[in-house]
């Protein structure tokens, strides 16, 4: 038998019982498309995630002061003391490293902003001029914090655009000064809007020099300090180096904790992955329920369709002509329920793009591949018994009933 | 071209043993028109089937053209089957949802005969038993006759050397009947062999050889 004909043959079964076909396309449909969402949504999961910490800057490492005992734990953050301050100093030791390109090092404080009447809570950012470099931001208005020595204390400040619009409204804003606590400073300029990235809004922020704002907040002590590495290769350089320099200023003492943000990511990724593949796996389970209903059907077809086999039989069709109709039957069933599945899937993957515009949902290839495949084996698989019950019929018996 | 000797089948059903078939010896030759009569339970549809290959006897040996086909595998009988015996049932036994050509392409889609033969096969078939305008339609569109009639048409497209007919007008009725049956006789005219069973006297003494047939045994065999 000629493959066109055996492919038109199941076709004509198809079109034949338009109930059972329907039937089983929604079944397997219903398990391919919610393979293929299930993973779409992860998958946009797991690309928001990393593409949110990509957002920070690459190569980037982050010291933070304090020693933490179990990975991942913040440290300092949870106990609200730490052993030892990170200062200043510190950091610009840190460009003794070869591997290290720029620094930032960062005080992070609420200010009470005034500008004459109109005041506003504010987390004020003191830094260097390199954090715009390392953090990506742009400015849309003026310039950022000069370069210079970062323990001169200048009264100047670069404000988010969030932060301009709700103390100055349409009125021009460089040169303008503003009041943060009981000191005064020049705005010279004005953040690109960038949103938020991990729950940080550049928008809403005011930053001012490093110095000022040791002064503003009475401290010495820096939250954290970014660091970039030249290079991705670089990176267990840094932070060997980072961990070397601190240790040898802080008497020997190991007490920071240097977090690259690969490892983060990495974590999350695997994470995210690892739920993704476990929700699919669940998803998976109406495929086999679909595999199911494929071996129901089928077994009903060979007792349904006796006098047909037992024909087939008596025309000359052999034992493996006949179990071949029911497995192209049955693949044929399983890949068309298959690209309704994907179609639906697509479809769902796109309304959630509608509803959700800022996460990439897509279904990752290896789904899209593993679906149907999964599909088809099931049918296939589960084929075996019905197609092998129809070849070993009794043409006799099959057609000796009426 | 047929030969039949010391043919056995044997049923259990439940404790008991059924002789279906005791013994049967028969020859028959290429292009003879023979019928097969006898009461029902006598085994005359039973010895068809063994004719056709359909089913195994329990003892005895069956050569078809000269060669031994007892013992072969059922795929082996299969191929057998396609190429040399055409079968006509008594409920015609059409695919309801193929049409009335798809039907009869049925054994040759089976064979694997290339699409452009077989359309020049199906157009002659069609011509030949008067189908032409029933070709589109699907067998619950048909009367018996042209269910029949395209039964038969689909027996003969692989130009099989044997036809079996079994009760071919076993539901029909009678002027219906006649017509099918002078249909059949064509194939017969034709240069092939035609093996009737039927309970109906006034069909069965249409053929050239008679067969009577009581309790699985061959009981007379009269030639004209």
């Amino acid at each position: 038998m000629r493959l066109t004909d055996m492919l038109n043959f199941a076709w004509q079964v198809m079109r034949g019982y338009p109930g059972r076909t329907f039937l089983i396309l929604l079944a397997m449909g219903i398990g391919v498309a919610s393979v293929v969402a299930v993973t779409a949504l992860g998958e946009g999961a797991r690309l928001y995630v990393s593409n949110q910490f990509g957002s920070l800057g690459t190569n980037l490492v982050i010291v933070l002061p304090g020693r933490s005992e179990t990975a991942g734990a913040m440290p300092g953050v949870l106990i609200g003391k730490t052993p030892r301050d990170l200062t200043l100093e510190d950091a610009l030791a840190l460009k003794s490293s070869r591997a290290v390109r720029y620094i930032a090092p960062l005080i992070v404080g609420a200010g009470d902003v005034r500008v004459g009447a109109r005041r506003r809570e504010t987390p004020v950012l003191g830094t260097t001029a390199e954090i715009a470099t390392i953090r990506r931001m742009d400015v849309a208005q003026g310039r950022f914090l000069p370069e210079g020595d970062p323990r001169q204390s200048l009264p100047v400040c670069v404000i988010g655009t969030t932060v301009a619009n709700e103390l100055f409204g349409t009125r021009p804003v460089l040169g303008e000064w503003l009041r943060i606590g009981d000191r005064r400073f020049r705005i010279i300029g004005v953040m690109a809007k960038q949103g938020e990235s991990l729950g940080f809004n550049t928008d809403e922020i005011v930053v001012v020099p490093l110095a000022a704002a040791q002064a503003l907040f009475n401290t010495e002590s820096l939250l954290r300090v970014l660091v970039e590495a030249k290079s991705r290769e670089q990176i267990p350089n840094v932070k060997a180096d980072v961990e070397e320099i601190i240790r040898l200023r802080h008497e020997g003492e190991r007490d920071i904790t240097v977090i690259t943000q690969d490892a983060v990511i990495a974590t999350f990724d695997r994470i995210l992955r690892a739920l993704t593949l476990a929700v699919a796996g669940i998803a998976a389970v109406s495929l086999a329920v679909a595999g199911i209903l494929i071996m129901n059907v089928m077994l009903i077809a060979v007792t349904q369709r006796r006098r047909e086999i037992g024909l087939l039989k008596a025309l000359g069709a052999t034992g493996r002509q006949i179990r071949l109709v029911f497995f192209t039957e049955a693949v044929l069933l399983a890949a068309s329920g298959a690209a309704v599945g994907i179609a639906v899937g697509q479809l769902g993957r796109n309304i959630a793009t509608h509803l959700y515009p800022m996460i990439p949902f897509q279904a990752p290839w290896w789904a899209l591949v593993a679906a149907p495949v999964v599909a088809l084996l099931t049918a296939v698989l589960f084929t075996v018994a019905p197609a092998r019950r129809a070849a070993l019929l009794d043409p006799v018996q099959a057609l000796s009933r009426r | 071209m047929i030969c039949l000797a010391g043919i056995e089948r044997n049923f259990v059903v439940g404790e008991e043993t059924v002789h279906a078939l005791r013994g049967v010896n028969l020859a028959i030759s290429a292009g003879e028109y023979l019928s097969i009569m006898g009461p029902s339970g006598s085994g005359k549809s039973t010895l068809l089937n063994v004719i056709g290959l359909l089913d195994r006897p329990s003892a005895g040996t069956y050569e078809l053209d000269g060669r031994d086909i007892t013992g072969r595998t059922d795929d082996e009988l299969a191929r057998v089957r396609r190429e040399k015996i055409g079968f006509v049932f008594q409920f015609f036994h059409l695919v309801p949802r193929l049409t009335a050509e798809q039907n009869i392409e049925l054994p040759m889609v089976l064979a694997g005969i290339d699409p452009a033969k077989r359309r020049t096969r199906l157009e002659r078939l069609l011509v030949e038993y008067g189908l032409e305008d029933r070709a589109r339609h699907r067998p619950s569109e048909l009367s018996g006759g042209q269910c029949q009639r395209v039964a038969i048409a689909r027996a003969m497209s692989m130009g099989p050397p044997v036809i079996l007919a079994d009760e071919p007008t076993g539901n029909l009725d009678r002027h219906t009947g006649q017509d099918v049956m002078a249909v059949l006789e064509r194939v017969h005219h034709g240069g092939g062999t035609l093996v009737l069973v039927t309970h109906d006297p006034e069909i069965g003494s249409r053929a050239h050889r008679r067969l009577r047939m009581i309790d699985g045994a061959v009981i007379s065999d009269e030639r004209l």
